[in-house]
């Protein structure tokens, strides 16, 4: 897995490629946690259009992110999901509770 | 490394209907980096039997999360200690159709699992964490854990066709 930020005016974008597991998902709310706590950006858009597959524990770096984001009153943005990805976070009660885009243009203009 | 499954008692070692018809079998360590040579090896599996690409994500999800949790719970995150999977083909006959299916077996040497405190959490609670078990259940037909001799036995079974909670009224045999 790959992580990678793209700074856009006073947004973060974060790309994520490859499969999100309990071996690397640490790295995921790492990289959140620290865009939205620590680099002053009002929104963090998480790409996942390279992601082929994410597990509970990768879900539950998007929670901490999701919590994160509310407590600090920034906008944390989902786009890019794949089937896999948004039938996890169905199955979890979640996808509803996430702003979530087809594609990075939507995202943006949100 | 030593088949773990070959230690479990004579009456659980080899299902009556299940143990010659067994697909596939993997014998793994407890390292994390390994759950995507499981998916992998699934994945080509799910689809030669005949699973739509839903139903092949639904039974790569649960098996993941399953091995995760034994990588995680049973084994306390220790890397070194061994995994083994089973992987059989199923048929059953529900209203005069075959429907193939998959029967899943992974067996850890952890300590026993109580039950009791293996329940799903409620997912109206916003926090991360605990979402395992919800995801496995969610994603076959037939979720059983059992403990076998000194080693867990945890079974999944899914079907091709069916939808969740219609196969426990059908009779289950191996191809």
């Amino acid at each position: 897995m790959k992580i990678s930020a793209r700074h856009v005016d006073q947004s973060t974008i974060l790309d994520v490629s490859g499969n999100i597991d309990m071996s690397n998902s640490p790295e995921v709310r790492k990289a959140l946690l620290l865009e939205l706590r620590e680099n002053g950006v009002t929104r963090v858009f998480l790409n996942l259009t390279g992601v082929n597959y994410i597990d509970s524990s990768g879900v539950a770096s998007l929670v901490e992110g999701l919590k994160a984001s509310r407590e600090l009153k920034r906008r944390f943005i989902l786009f890019g999901l794949n089937d896999s990805a948004r039938e996890v976070l169905k199955i979890s009660r979640l996808l509803k509770l996430f702003e979530v885009y087809d594609d990075e243009a939507q995202a943006m203009a949100s | 490394m030593t088949p773990i499954a070959a230690k479990q008692p004579r009456d659980t070692k080899k299902p009556s209907k299940l143990s010659r018809a067994f697909l596939l079998k993997l014998e793994l360590r407890s390292h994390p980096t390994l759950l995507c040579v499981i998916r992998g090896a699934l994945e080509p599996l799910m689809e030669t039997i005949g699973f739509s690409p839903e139903h092949n994500r639904a039974i790569i999800r649960a098996v993941d999360e399953a091995v995760s949790n034994i990588m995680r719970h049973s084994y306390h995150g220790r890397p070194d200690l061994p995994i083994e999977l089973y992987c059989n083909r199923l048929q059953r006959r529900t209203k005069g159709e075959t429907e193939q299916g998959v029967e899943i077996l992974l067996f850890d040497c952890g300590p026993a699992v109580d039950t009791t405190k293996i329940q799903p959490r409620p997912l109206d609670e916003i926090r991360p964490g605990g979402l395992g078990l919800h995801i496995i259940r969610g994603s076959m037909d037939t979720v059983e854990y059992k403990r076998a001799g000194r080693l867990n036995r945890l079974r999944l079974v899914k079907y091709a066709r069916a939808s969740k909670g219609e196969c426990g009224s059908a009779e289950e045999k191996s191809s």
